[in-house]
């Protein structure tokens, strides 16, 4: 499971947007009840009247996560054939299966608001929509696998579980399904780190370089600092979102420097102390030039991401159709015995 | 989006479905999520797959989405506020002495 905490404009430019106030075109009394409810933190259920932008914000939310889902699939689908015994292979499998079950779960809750999955597959494969800026970066060892479930997933649970309470019925019930499936994802990859930690110089090596390359990406998921969040302002107010980008990427540091104690590896930030005072770490600048570049294309990966998975949807084509043909077929020879 | 080198179909989307899970003997269907699927048959391998990778079920049912018929969220006063002054139907209601017991 992966999302990054915010919800990118499908046409970001390379800094977030300024706040556009809400269009007050909606009906009032009907937007007074709206309120009322998201304010007795009621749920809205597909068929309820929302305003235009919940459902907008919504629809693009929950296929951004759809789409991080699927894409997710591709930097550890790489190692599937690589993995180093059958038991990591037959994980890494499941992992990955994982991750397709939620791009599903996740598009389903996306259509309940009137969009269909062939737009928002769309949207993905020319570019339109946006996915987890994670995913732009390579896998170049094995320990790259173990970092992704420890620190990726890791940094995608702090982020989903609160979205388990968020005021769309159908996104809510997803999450609580993909947040009972990626405790595992998580676990998995720590294990398979302690393992590596455990064996020769160079194999802990490949692991503090994997963690190395991934910790700041892993900062930068939760989304721009709260004062560079204008969207997340909205978001808080209809239940959307529950916890702030610096409050998620808090909690998911100070859990994490522990974890890394155990698994005896640094984290790659001089700046990383205990803070007596705030009995939170402090921790360094993350550089958003970078992330804001990979977030509109230009990151190493973004290219060859999105040319495979058009391809693979592309030569499944003649799949979708031929299924579809059967169907009628068997529909028609029913009706043609029942005649 | 790359288009196909082929003329696609009428219908492109393979048709919606609802699916139910058991979660063991004894207990209801519940409704667990939906998917898209050619046929029914295919809609019962796909729901497999998607919700009960973990021994969440032991019986499946797939149902066309279509062909559910639902409550209008507007009509939710008409249809329901009524049973909300007939306190009378619940056991609670009824004064009944201690010495009676359990009842």
């Amino acid at each position: 499971m992966y999302t990054q905490s915010f919800n990118v404009p499908d046409d970001a430019g390379q800094k977030p947007a300024t706040v556009k106030p809400v269009a007050h075109t909606e009906p009032p009394e009907r937007m007074a009840q709206f309120d009322a409810r998201i304010d007795a933190d009621g749920r809205i259920e597909p068929q309820d009247w929302m305003p235009e932008a919940y459902r907008k914000t919504l629809v693009r939310q929950i296929s951004q996560h759809a789409h991080s889902e699927i894409v997710g699939m591709l930097p550890e689908g790489n190692w599937i054939s690589r993995a180093p015994s059958l038991k990591r292979k037959a994980i890494l499998i499941a992992k990955v299966q994982d991750e397709g079950g939620h791009g599903l779960y996740l598009y389903s809750a996306a259509e309940t608001l009137g969009t269909s999955r062939d737009q928002m597959l769309d949207a993905l494969h020319t570019g339109k929509a946006k996915y987890s800026s994670i995913f732009n970066y390579p896998t170049l060892n094995w320990a790259d696998v173990g970092v992704i479930g420890w620190l990726v997933d890791g940094a995608a649970i702090m982020n989903q579980i609160p979205l388990c309470r968020c005021s769309y019925g159908p996104y809510a019930r997803a999450m609580v399904r993909v947040c009972k499936e990626e405790s595992f994802h998580q676990r998995q990859g720590y294990e398979a780190l302690l393992v590596m930690m455990q064996g020769t110089q160079a194999q802990k090596d490949m692991v503090q370089d994997a963690v190395n390359r991934y910790w700041w990406k892993c900062l930068a998921m939760f989304g721009p600092p709260d004062a560079d969040s204008p969207n997340s302002v909205q978001g808080m107010r209809w239940g959307i979102k529950r916890i702030s980008n610096d409050d998620l990427r808090q909690k998911f540091v100070d859990a994490t420097v522990p974890q890394a104690k155990v698994l005896g590896v640094t984290l790659p930030d001089p700046d990383l102390k205990w803070n007596e005072e705030r009995q939170h770490y402090d921790y360094g600048q993350i550089d958003w030039d970078e992330f804001w570049a990979t977030v509109n294309g230009n990151g190493p990966m973004n290219k060859e991401r999105l040319a495979t998975r058009v391809k693979a949807h592309n030569d499944g084509a003649w799949v979708r159709e031929a299924a579809l043909a059967h169907a009628r077929k068997q529909q028609q020879r029913t009706l043609k015995e029942a005649a | 989006m790359t288009t196909a080198p082929h003329t696609a179909p009428a219908l492109k989307e393979w048709p919606l479905w609802e699916v139910f899970v058991r979660s063991k003997q004894g207990l209801e269907h519940k409704h667990c999520g939906s998917l898209h699927a050619a046929d029914a048959a295919q809609a019962l391998n796909m729901a497999r797959d998607v919700y009960t990778r973990r021994q969440e079920g032991v019986s499946i049912w797939v149902v066309p989405a279509k062909s559910i018929t639902a409550s209008n969220p507007d009509d939710k006063g008409p249809l329901f506020d009524p049973a909300a002054d007939k306190v009378y139907r619940h056991p609670t209601f009824y004064d009944i002495p201690d010495e009676v017991g359990h009842m």
